[in-house]
């Protein structure tokens, strides 16, 4: 008989990615399959990058405990595997009176779940926190911080690899078959053996349940779309400020939210979809975010919208409403663990839940600890935040430091290499954008997508067809010139 | 870090960044240095090998490498210094210039600066095409530069938004190569690029033009599979009953150029929100004393001859600022007035002779431009025909302006 893994995940989101980091610590056979071409491709790559300090979420229920959690240990965690958190604090805002009942709601709920430091304040003290933000009163969290949302599900998955799990990309699994004691796991790049499954698909977590035998669970995918601000207006917010939210409006209200990186993202708006790879604009939510964006702050023109982009939420509810329903993380029978329904506040709880599984199959097995694991990844090189000093120590070590690929984000062709070359193997030029953040600025590729295209040339001497925006089928060429003509 | 001592740091190696530093060394300035991020001197013209460049300036039609490589020849002849592959990441405004090259961290102190940085394009995020986010979408510069520089073909059925003039010439350039272009869309009732590029590029081929129309949608999950287009109304609101969906595996965007003035801005450097480049006076010198600017930095040029021009000019005035010659004051302000979409420079003397450059905002037949002080017409130029995509140049020469405090430009009946 072929090798039989001990665990299986399916779906390289920051949950899998974190359970794969968790089970690394120990002598097991791991490996994780993702159908996209990288980690972090779906909702986890695609949401606000908040670390929750957890008073949205309803006392006693999984997510509040999981989000309370999970925002204890991501600092630390951000630390060990080089993804950049910084605390910044949050205003929940209030503009008229009867808005304020549910400020005093979340601060009691906060105060239940256990998120530390909530105060509310008036419109003065607001307006010290955020000269560019008129409000009544605010909630305001101090321990509310962002993060990267691809630097940390990269970072576990890189992490994961390096401690003997193997991550899988472009894998997609397309059948399970369950044995006495193990299972067959049937994907597009061939079969494997394992004797447990842990399904932490997302948005597909519905349909890799059924393939595994357990029917009943539906995902609703509910979309988010955001818009993504220049960094030339990035000084515009200081802290993350959130509306009081429309009532059933399914999610947190359209807010603003810095990145670690300096742009402001506006949204996300919510609304049912049908398929939860649509993750199409639309022109209604496009104009009603842009008006949103300019109430807020007024200052902002057309010429300071970047992108658009959206994100879908893995709803198990199928309409808007405020009803909290919870996570579902248990194991439905001996070797199939599911986690379904890992929405917001996803990202923040990642860890928490990456704990509680880990918590789960202690109490069956027994897990021996490697000595050899190692929990540090070193963070990756971000040139434009370095000082004169250190740009120019980097470059006389290794000129490509002084090679700018990127114009708009300055990065330097050495950190596209590093991109190019990760350890998981992902060649796409999204790939390089979502580590390097070449590409990721105003002009949106339009200068660097030649210099990059070289760049994976000169590295890797790929065909012209495999060179690709993301995964399969995203061709950047049909060909050279002169082969249309050639047919003709 | 490598610090130097400099007279004329010119950034930016394109047609405007070369203009200027020859006309600086003409006017006998030794100690000049010209910064170029990319491999080679010639900026965006490297790419464009159609022909239609140099007719005013030289005289005949050559193609874009030509026209950029008799400049590249003189920067040769008269050995003026230049490096490539090094970006200048900041310019303060004590004109301390910071640059990365893999040679190691430039400190650059100069005692003037012409900025030559171009522009770049519009993209989808500053327009806000809703729809999916496939590969096939890309800016027409960007195509430009893969077809011509690479010879890789972004697309065989294309759909090209705006009708700027890189996204007419892309147009001609696809349909060679065999691919077919189906339709150039534009928003507004007319085309924003020449009239000889729409009868060249577009009326040749056969390539229908739809004014009036937008995208609205892009559809495709992994690479474009279709685009909707639909008719706008006054408003560029589109008409959703008149919405078509074109097969197609890429959009083109040619949407418009932004003057590329981060660095000028952290560098303290005032920007006309018009142009979207610095305010200059008639020196084209910037709000910083000693730094001049030029080109489509400054504005949007519609042919490179006179963006030659005016960096000449750049180099020349900021010469006469390193060797002394004292300028007159610039205090008459210029205003664009009614009909008129940006004047340049923003500033003038009124004591000697000196040109506006102009666009109106939208085309017309039997205009006239008049020139006003208050309510009083100081002169009235007519005008057949105006058209946005055809930069208007007027001559000052002569014009009484003592006691002028403000001069406002206006497009009027004629």
């Amino acid at each position: 008989m072929s090798e039989v893994l001990d665990y299986l995940i399916v779906g390289g989101g920051v949950v899998g990615c974190n359970i794969a980091r968790e089970l690394s610590r120990f002598d097991l056979k791991t490996v994780l399959c993702e159908k996209e071409c990288d980690v972090a491709m779906g909702t986890s790559g695609r949401n606000s990058g908040v670390a929750h300090a957890g008073f949205y979420m309803i006392p006693k229920t999984l997510k509040a405990e999981l989000n309370v959690r999970g925002h204890q240990m991501l600092p630390a965690l951000c630390e060990e595997i080089g993804a950049q958190y910084n605390v910044i604090g949050k205003l929940v805002v209030a503009e008229k009176d009867d808005e304020i009942p549910y400020l005093l709601k979340l601060k009691r709920q906060g105060e239940i779940n256990g998120t530390q430091g909530l105060r509310l304040i008036d419109a003065d003290e607001v307006s010290k926190i955020e000269p560019n933000i008129r409000a009544l009163k605010a909630l305001y969290s101090p321990t509310s911080a962002i993060l990267d949302p691809f630097q940390l599900t990269i970072g576990l998955a890189e992490n994961a690899l390096i401690n003997g799990a193997r991550i899988e990309l472009n894998t997609e699994v397309l059948e399970i078959k369950h044995h006495e004691d193990y299972f067959t796991v049937e994907t597009n790049k061939g079969s494997y053996k394992t004797r447990n499954i842990i399904n932490s698909a997302g948005l597909y977590a519905d349909k890799i349940s059924a393939l595994a035998g357990v029917e009943g669970y539906r995902i609703y995918p509910c979309r988010g779309e955001y818009h993504v601000l220049d960094k030339g207006v990035g000084h515009l917010l200081n802290t993350l400020v959130y509306p009081v939210p429309p009532k059933d409006s399914g999610g947190l209200g359209v807010h603003l939210t810095p990145t670690v990186d300096g742009n402001i993202m506006l949204g996300p708006s919510a609304d049912y979809i049908n398929e939860p790879c649509d993750l199409a604009n639309t022109p209604d939510v496009m104009n009603q975010l842009l008006d949103e964006a300019r109430l807020m702050l007024p200052a902002l023109k057309r010429k300071d919208f970047i992108r658009s982009f959206a994100g879908n939420r893995p709803k198990l509810i199928p309409t808007s409403s405020n009803e909290t329903v919870d996570y579902v993380i248990k194991e439905e029978y001996e070797g199939f663990i599911n986690l379904v329904g890992i929405e917001s506040p996803g990202l923040t709880a990642a860890p928490a839940i990456a704990e509680r599984v880990i918590g789960l199959i202690k109490k069956r097995d027994e897990l021996i600890e490697k000595k050899s694991f190692n929990p540090k990844r070193d963070k990756p090189v971000r040139f434009s935040r370095l000082t004169d000093e250190q740009k120019a120590r980097l470059i006389a070590a290794e000129p490509a430091y002084g090679q700018i690929v990127c114009r708009c984000e300055t990065v330097t062709k050495k950190e596209v290499l590093d991109a190019l070359h990760n350890p998981l193997g992902a060649k796409s030029i999204n790939s390089i954008k979502i580590r390097s953040r070449a590409s990721m600025g105003r002009c949106q590729g339009g200068f660097c997508w030649p210099k990059i295209v070289q760049l994976i040339e000169d590295e890797l001497k790929p065909e012209l067809k495999d060179i690709r925006l993301c995964g399969a089928g995203s061709n950047m060429f049909i060909g050279k010139t002169k082969d249309l003509r050639r047919i003709k | 870090m490598k610090r130097r001592e400099i007279d004329l740091a010119v950034i930016g190696g394109g047609p405007a960044g070369m203009a200027a530093a020859l006309a600086a060394r003409e006017k006998n300035i030794k100690d000049i240095l010209l910064i170029e991020r990319n491999h080679r001197l010639g900026g965006i013209l490297k790419q464009c090998i159609h022909d239609g460049f140099g007719i005013e300036l030289f005289n005949e039609t050559l193609t874009g490498p030509e026209y950029a490589q008799r400049y590249v020849e003189k920067i040769h002849d008269k050995r003026i210094e230049y490096l490539t592959d090094t970006m200048v990441l900041s310019l303060s405004p004590d004109k301390k210039i910071i640059g990365a090259s893999p040679d190691g961290l430039l400190d650059i102190r100069a005692k003037a600066v012409i900025l030559a940085m171009g522009c770049r394009e519009r993209t989808r995020g500053n327009i806000a095409i809703p729809g999916s986010r496939p590969a096939g979408v890309y800016t027409a510069g960007c195509a430009q530069n893969f077809i011509n520089l690479k010879n890789y073909m972004v697309g065989k059925d294309v759909v090209i938004l705006g009708s700027g003039d890189i996204g007419l010439i892309m147009a001609r350039r696809l349909t060679l190569e065999g691919a077919r272009v189906h339709a150039v869309v534009e928003v507004l009732p007319y085309s924003s690029g020449l009239p000889r590029n729409i009868r060249q590029c577009l009326t040749d081929y056969d390539i229908p033009l739809y004014l009036n129309h937008t995208v609205t949608g892009v559809c495709g999950l992994k690479r474009v599979e279709s685009v909707r287009i639909a008719e706008v109304d006054d408003r560029w609101r589109p008409k959703p009953e008149t919405t078509k969906e074109i097969k197609c595996d890429t959009l083109l965007l040619s949407v418009g150029l932004i003057p590329e003035n981060e660095l000028s801005n952290a560098g303290g450097i005032k920007i006309n929100p018009d142009t979207g480049g610095p305010i200059v006076d008639e020196n084209l010198q910037t709000s910083i004393s000693g730094v001049y600017a030029c080109g489509n930095v400054l504005h949007v040029h519609d042919i490179v001859d006179w963006v030659s021009m005016e960096a000449s000019k750049a180099g020349v005035k900021a010469a006469e600022y390193l060797t002394g010659i004292k300028t007159s004051e610039c205090n008459i302000k210029i205003k664009a007035g009614c009909g008129i979409r940006y004047v340049m420079p923003d500033m003038i003397s009124g004591t000697r002779e000196t040109d506006l450059f102009l666009r109106v905002s939208a085309p017309g037949r039997n205009k006239k431009i008049t020139l006003k002080d208050k309510k009083k017409i100081l002169s009235s130029v007519p005008k057949v025909r105006v058209n946005p995509a055809e930069m208007i140049k007027l001559s000052l020469n002569g014009l009484d302006l003592s006691g002028v405090n403000e001069l406002e430009v206006q497009l009027e009946d004629g």
